[in-house]
């Protein structure tokens, strides 16, 4: 058998930590109930289709996309934060040059949305939607206010903790990620059913920001930092991982 | 060295705040050449009640088979204006639609040339982490050997197939089913 890696196949992206994922099915988070498939995932070894993804450009973003206190005439409601944080792979490579989109609810818990019927005020100085792209190092940084806890209809007196949604696309189509951050000393963390459908705690703690002194503006901003990990990337193809047969 | 990757969180339902201002349901365009097609699809959840917060995107090859990306170094031609990457809600209805080209094909496992096909992430409330499909063509010669086809069962593969819809040429219907009689085949990628 030959001991060179064969040319055809290529190094895949690693799968997930057992226990950092949450399970599709989840019962406490009533909607996942209908919406969950019931066959297992088909497994599928990467090929081209898997380890390329849309690669986006500067040229997609405005001028105030990342700071979302500038997006209308007046500033909106709220106590001022600076986000930021790194985005690395899971070989602890920086993941340079990725779009990186938030949206979250205005100071108050509401969205500018139709099918959010909360009774609490809409902000007309605040859309809560940011885009930005990650530099050379993988760091990115968002100006945006502290979002509100809002009430939901999942369960009995069920509230979501304050929370900033992520979208990010990393290199390829398998390192495609949505996530939510959350906040330090949230009290809500412990009963909130998406946290809670992740098995392993210490990757539900790592969906929770931390307070950055670093990144706080005196007089202006307090600041919280949240890294976000992609997968990494397999040295080598798998089939080179197979047992030699002699 | 290796971190543990970021846990995945559902889109919630106001997923379109933050994540229409990059809809692109028209993948074509002018000097992009190939087949124009439409693809357009309900996805319905256990009870068969379409979704309507749903949010789809797609990732292929152009005409030739080659990706817009710096890893694909075949010597195939790129277009410029061509991305591949497509994103649209599902509506009222919970219908999704795309215009686009049909994809060449591409190398997968073994070095075997993949049948033309299309890549598609769904998001939506309700769902923890997004799923992962692909649409087929029906009637493409290349299918029957494709590898990825052969590793899903005989009797689920017909839900990768894209449908013809009568009486429109270059038309075609890819219904989503989560959960239950017919359910869709998703991968883990």
């Amino acid at each position: 058998m030959s001991t060179k890696p064969a040319t055809t196949s290529v190094a895949g992206y690693r799968r997930n930590d057992r226990g950092t994922q949450p399970d599709l099915l989840y019962p406490p988070y009533a909607s996942t109930v209908k919406r969950a498939p019931s066959h297992p995932l088909v497994l599928l070894p990467a090929s081209l289709s898997e380890v390329t993804g849309p690669v986006f450009g500067f040229d997609v973003l405005k001028a105030n996309d990342h700071d979302l206190t500038k997006q209308h005439a007046g500033d909106p409601i709220g106590e001022r934060i600076v986000v930021s944080g790194r985005v690395l792979d899971a070989n602890g490579r920086p993941v340079i040059n990725t779009l990186v989109e938030v949206w979250q609810a205005n100071a108050a818990g509401r969205y500018p949305h139709q099918r959010d019927q909360h009774n609490a005020p809409t902000d007309p100085n605040f859309t809560g939607a940011g885009r930005t792209q990650t530099d050379s190092e993988g760091r990115y940084r968002f100006v945006t206010i502290r979002p509100g806890e809002y009430p939901w209809r999942n369960h009995y007196n069920a509230w979501r903790p304050a929370h900033i949604h992520f979208s990010l696309f990393g290199p390829a189509f398998s390192t495609r990620l949505v996530t939510q951050m959350y906040f330090p000393g949230d009290p809500l963390l412990d009963y909130d059913p998406m946290v809670t459908s992740i098995p392993d705690e210490r990757a539900r703690r790592r969906l929770v920001s931390v307070f950055d002194w670093e990144t706080t503006i005196p007089e202006q901003a307090l600041g919280y930092r949240f890294d976000i990990i992609l997968r990494g990337r397999d040295e080598t193809p798998m089939e080179n991982y197979l047992p030699a047969r002699s | 060295m290796s971190l543990q990757t970021t846990s995945s969180q559902t889109v919630g339902p106001y997923l379109h705040i933050g994540l229409t201002w990059l809809i692109n349901a028209d993948l074509t365009g002018p000097g992009i050449t190939g087949d124009t097609i439409t693809i357009e699809g309900c996805i319905t959840d256990g009870d068969g009640k379409p979704v309507t917060d749903a949010l789809v995107e797609i990732w292929q090859a152009n005409a030739a088979g080659r990706y817009a990306h710096p890893e694909d170094t075949r010597n195939l031609p790129l277009e410029a204006g061509f991305r591949g990457f497509g994103r649209a809600p599902t509506d009222e209805a919970g219908m999704f639609r795309f215009t686009t080209i049909k994809p060449g094909r591409v190398p997968g496992e073994g070095g075997v040339l993949q049948a033309p096909h299309v890549n598609v992430t769904i998001f939506m409330r309700g769902m923890l982490a997004h799923l992962c499909s692909r649409i087929y063509f029906p009637d493409d010669p290349a299918n029957a050997a494709d590898p990825v086809l052969a590793r899903v069962a005989a009797d689920r593969r017909s839900t990768l197939f894209a449908q013809p819809i009568a009486g429109q040429p270059s038309a075609l219907v890819w219904n989503v089913r989560l959960q239950g009689a017919g359910e869709t085949v998703f991968f883990d990628v």
